[in-house]
């Protein structure tokens, strides 16, 4: 069943089951379609009912949708998984490690691995970091790892997400709807758990407090605000670790700290887990306009007095220009071979990818080098001459902002729908913790999906759809 | 030469101010050419919040407003002891690295007006052609007593064709990154030989040569500095090296008294 | 706890309160209409006074009628009282305090808002009125049943009851100022088949009926009626048992935070100095003025609330 030459996670080519579905699929044959179909339904009623919704950019204030939920899990043998997270883990140490270097001694640039041009030119460079020393020497405590498989064993690392990755909260409410609506299907296969992951967070983000911290550190989210397009979740954060859910409106700097207006008076913060990008953080040091921020916190921050995290200016790790460098950070850093591998990129600003670029745009994927959710980029095997045309154009007017890769033949797995079983594009992103405790990964993370048939875009803000995710014990 | 140093800056405001914050560079900063002996400073009408030292190594305090307040105070004093180097600093040191200094910001992007200054400037060497620049900077642009424009960047100041020496200072720095250097803005004290009393810190700017290190420039004066002139504040701009940066809630309007006496001792 | 999250709280339950009695007020109208011959559209103005909302009507609309006041007080969005809209941002500040309360309340708060979203999306004709309110009703009572049922008696609930009592007590203190002259000694002619329906439509419009005749029997007494919407402190919603109500909740908060705030002193002085006396020396007092002042000081009572509380910075 696998479709047109891509690796489907389920079957193989002759029809037959993969060995982390047998479980799975004996179950399904026995189930009568049309009651899944009402499962189905059931499964939206509940998300809409929990509120679980996210507002879409640039549409009316108040609507909010539901990112649809498909009933088919994606399932991960062990094995495999092991081999993903030590990759993982190698990764978001180096990321981490980097972060702290191009902060302070730059020795990756002296070193000649990275060029000065990556630093001095990249707006994701934030200078105000320049020498600060985050408490316990973390820059990204909560990191999402964009992953997708192309074949057996054969997986590349997408995008780092390394200043405010989403999405944990589907990770959670997928498994909790799963567990409510087929709880005989978590008798038959064994599956690692991720309900620890909010008390793991906060757990981590504690552990992240400023030297000299006394009792129990004081934890609150940083949210831009109910018409924030992932504010559910960060509701849902804050709710399920039992913290405070703050704006930045509740907040001021008060005898050197920041402090939140309680009913009782002012009251210092220790870690601020924040989902508000720099630029609106502080508007007295970055966008005096941002009504979001909170005047001076970068001054605490600089001076010692909390926690923020990710770190302001961890952006850069994000970028695609810098990720095309991934291989060498990574060896730089850890001083091993890269456990996992990054897609080919070419670097528009180098004059030579250019011309190669110019002349393949129909096979290519193109991003911008500082976009995200899907914005902004093309992908030319789906794009009409026109959009070619238009990309072409602002590829020469500003090459510095673009990066190509080779378009993926991402991993298929079965959605459900009403003609059964159909194959449908997916991604991964694990959801990885750091602190000075150690890095903990979540098993599994989001798997999101491409409903539309042979569409390779998972985004949500794009006609994607997420499942659960499973990690099979051994 | 060792300097006395008193500046007091007030503010009063038309209505009470509920919360505020400003973020003061006003220490002097110690280094091979200068020792600051003492130095404090003092609020009256807000708090100290905390300080910290940011990437230009500049000392910064942050100050929070009292409570509906109407007026605000800061008084620095201090004594400070400076060597004549001729306006040579030597070699960089960080934090920041070498090449953040050939950022462009929003005040000191260059334009057509500070390109074309740029290339009418001359010399042998790279410290001849800086000399060149200041001069042809000094000569371009009027100084001019009064109150700066705060938002005028270096163009509209090369525009105008006057300014005060915030503005030399900005298009000197501009023309020197556009032209391959490094460069900053410094704001301090400029001991005057003929009077104590000042109504405003002076400005000017370093540039950095390969071999030398960090030079200095007083644009408006058109010399190098040398030991009547104390550095406060580095930053790629005078928005970063402003001694007071603020933004708060409530006041209404505001007016500012500024008093600044600077003594031989 | 946040300040904001109180606000929130607060504003959360006065304004399924005020959904309820919008809600109830339609009823009552409605009721008028179709059991008084020759009732006018002309009943629906004191109806629009007693949500606090002719005026806005008045700026809407030509002229009263039953169809355009009953849409109205149900659905309109330029309409901030409407049932629609109270239920919307009561839901909105439900999202705000999401983290303040359980899974259950969250869940009947976003049920009754999806529900009502359904059920109003079009205007509601008359056949459907009372399933549609009946409905609506029973949506925000399982958010009570469930405030009820699964929080925790802490200042989370103490606000959420605050916002409660207030809204009400301002809720029936304005159907009294509506209506005061009918309840005036010097007015009446007793047994007029007009005054036994205004009487009757003052209870039902505070959901009282079953409850006065339980204490006095059929016959409709005036003095009895305002006696029992004002002082009465078994009918939860006289304005003394809110009041009572609000001083206690404030009171429990005084435990929690350990400091008498004015509001309390506030509360316990409306309470003592206004609805601590016999009905008699309310009507001596005037009640229209009496009913004023209070409104008045239930109004203060709400703003040093919010500063007690830092409710805003």
């Amino acid at each position: 069943m696998g479709d047109g030459g891509f690796f489907d996670e389920m079957w193989r080519d002759a029809g037959e089951v993969r060995e982390p579905y047998r479980r799975f699929n004996a179950w399904f044959e026995d189930e009568n379609p049309r009651d899944l179909l009402a499962k189905q339904r059931e499964a939206e009623d509940l998300f809409r009912l929990a509120g679980i919704t996210f507002n879409v950019y640039g549409r009316a204030e108040a609507e909010e949708r539901l990112i649809p939920f498909d009933i088919i899990p994606r399932i991960i043998a062990n094995a495999e998984w092991q081999r993903l997270s030590r990759g993982i883990e190698q990764r978001v140490r180096a990321i981490n490690a980097f972060l702290h270097d191009i902060y302070h001694r730059q020795e990756i640039v002296k070193a000649g691995r990275l060029p000065e041009g990556m630093l001095a030119r990249n707006a994701a460079f934030l200078p105000q970091m320049i020498g600060v020393k985050p408490p316990g020497g973390i820059y990204t405590h909560v990191v999402g790892i964009d992953l997708v498989r192309t074949g057996p064993g054969q997986f590349y690392v997408l995008e780092d997400n390394a200043r405010t990755p989403s999405g944990v909260s589907y990770m959670l409410e997928n498994r909790e709807t799963m567990l409510q609506m087929f709880p005989e299907l978590f008798v038959r296969n064994r599956v690692q758990p991720v309900q620890t992951y909010p008390a793991d967070l906060r757990r981590s983000l504690a552990a992240s407090a400023p030297a000299g911290t006394a009792g129990r550190p004081t934890v609150a989210v940083l949210t831009p605000g109910i018409y924030n397009s992932a504010y559910y979740e960060h509701a849902f954060l804050a709710d399920q670790m039992g913290v405070d859910l703050v704006e930045g409106h509740d907040l001021r700097v008060v005898d050197g700290r920041v402090a939140m207006r309680t009913t009782r008076g002012y009251k210092p913060i220790d870690v601020l887990y924040r989902r508000v990008d720099d630029d609106f953080l502080d508007p007295l040091n970055f966008t005096p306009e941002s009504q979001l921020g909170i005047p001076g916190i970068m001054d605490v921050y600089r001076s010692g007095g909390i926690t923020i995290a990710n770190a302001p200016g961890t952006g850069i790790a994000d970028d695609k220009a810098i990720y095309s460098y991934m291989p060498e950070i990574v060896e730089f850093y850890t001083g091993e071979r890269p456990l996992l591998e990054n897609v080919p990129t070419w670097r528009c600003s180098d004059p030579d990818a250019l011309a190669y670029v110019l002349d393949n745009l129909a096979d290519l994927v193109v991003k911008e080098v500082h976009g995200s959710g899907g914005y902004g980029m093309l992908i030319g095997p789906t794009a009409t001459k026109k959009e070619i045309a238009a990309f072409r154009r602002k590829l020469r007017a500003r090459p510095g902002h673009y990066i190509a890769q080779p378009t993926l033949a991402l991993s298929t797995v079965p959605i459900f729908s009403r003609a059964g079983l159909a194959p449908r594009h997916v991604d991964l992103r694990p959801f990885v913790l750091c602190s000075p405790e150690g890095v903990r990964i979540t098993p599994g993370g989001l798997t999101r999906v491409a409903l539309k048939k042979g569409s390779l875009v998972v985004n949500s803000s794009q006609g994607g759809g997420t499942k659960d995710t499973w990690v099979l014990e051994d | 030469m060792r300097l006395t140093i008193r500046h007091t800056t007030r503010y009063s405001f038309d209505a009470p101010v509920s919360h505020g914050l400003q973020q003061l560079r006003k220490t002097p900063k110690t280094g091979q050419q200068q020792r600051v002996v003492r130095w404090r400073t003092e609020v009256e009408g807000g708090h100290k919040e905390l300080s910290f030292t940011d990437h230009h190594n500049n000392l910064v305090e942050l100050v929070s407003f009292d409570r509906d307040t109407q007026s605000l105070a800061v008084i620095s004093e201090g004594e400070v002891e400076i060597r004549d180097t001729s306006g040579v600093l030597g070699p960089h040191v960080g934090p920041a690295p070498l090449w953040l200094y050939r950022r462009g910001t929003a005040l000191t992007k260059a334009g057509s007006g500070v390109r074309g200054l740029a290339r009418t400037v001359e010399g042998e060497t790279e410290l001849d052609r800086l000399h060149s620049l200041m001069q042809v900077i000094h000569a371009a642009v009027a100084f001019e007593i009064g109150e700066p424009q705060t938002d005028w960047g270096a163009e509209e100041a090369l525009a105008a064709g006057k300014g005060v020496c915030q503005d030399h200072t900005h298009i000197f720095i501009t023309a020197a990154r556009e032209m391959g250097w490094p460069a900053r803005y410094v704001s301090g004290y400029l001991m005057l030989d003929d009077r104590v009393e000042q109504e405003a810190m002076h400005a000017w700017a370093e540039a950095h040569v390969a071999g030398l290190g960090w030079v200095g420039f007083d644009v408006a004066n058109g010399i190098a500095p040398d030991n009547r002139y104390v550095r406060v504040a580095t930053g790629l701009d005078y928005a970063e090296a402003a001694p007071v940066t603020g933004l708060r809630t409530g006041g209404a309007g505001e007016a500012l008294s500024v008093r600044i006496g600077v003594a031989q001792q | 706890m946040l300040g904001k999250t109180a606000n929130g709280l607060f504003w959360m339950y006065r304004y399924l309160e005020r959904a309820e009695n919008t809600a109830r007020l339609i009823e009552t109208g409605q009721r008028i209409a179709l059991t008084r011959s020759g009732a006018s559209d002309l009943e629906w103005r004191p109806v629009l006074q007693t949500a606090g909302v002719y005026d806005a009507y008045l700026a809407a609309h030509q002229d009263v009628t039953k169809d355009a006041a009953i849409d109205w007080l149900l659905r309109s969005k330029d309409n901030p009282s409407s049932v629609i809209h109270c239920i919307a941002a009561a839901r909105q500040n439900a999202r705000l305090v999401r983290t303040a309360l359980t899974h259950e309340v969250w869940e009947a708060t976003n049920g009754a808002h999806m529900r009502a979203q359904h059920l109003l999306a079009r205007k509601v004709g008359e056949r459907d009125l009372p399933a549609v309110l009946g409905t609506i009703r029973q949506a925000t009572s399982l958010v009570r049943g469930a405030t009820h049922g699964t929080m925790l008696r802490n200042d989370i609930y103490d606000f959420a009851r605050i916002g409660t009592f207030l809204e009400r007590a301002d809720n029936t203190a304005r159907i009294l100022d509506v209506k005061y002259y009918v309840l005036l000694p010097s007015v009446t002619s007793i047994g007029s088949s007009l005054d036994n329906v205004q009487w009757e439509t003052i209870l039902r419009s505070v959901s009282a009926r079953g409850g006065f005749r339980m204490e006095y029997g059929n016959s409709y007494e005036p003095q009895d009626i305002a006696k029992f919407l004002i002082l009465d402190r078994r009918m939860p919603r006289s304005l003394a048992f809110c009041v009572r109500k609000l001083r206690d909740n404030l009171g429990y908060l005084v435990e929690c935070y350990g400091k008498r705030p004015e509001a309390w002193h506030k509360a316990d002085h409306i309470d003592r100095a206004y609805l601590s006396h016999t009905i008699d020396t309310i009507f001596d007092y005037g009640l229209h003025e009496f009913i004023q002042r209070l409104l008045d000081l239930l109004s203060e009572l709400g703003a040093q609330i919010e500063k007690d509380y830092r409710f805003y910075e």
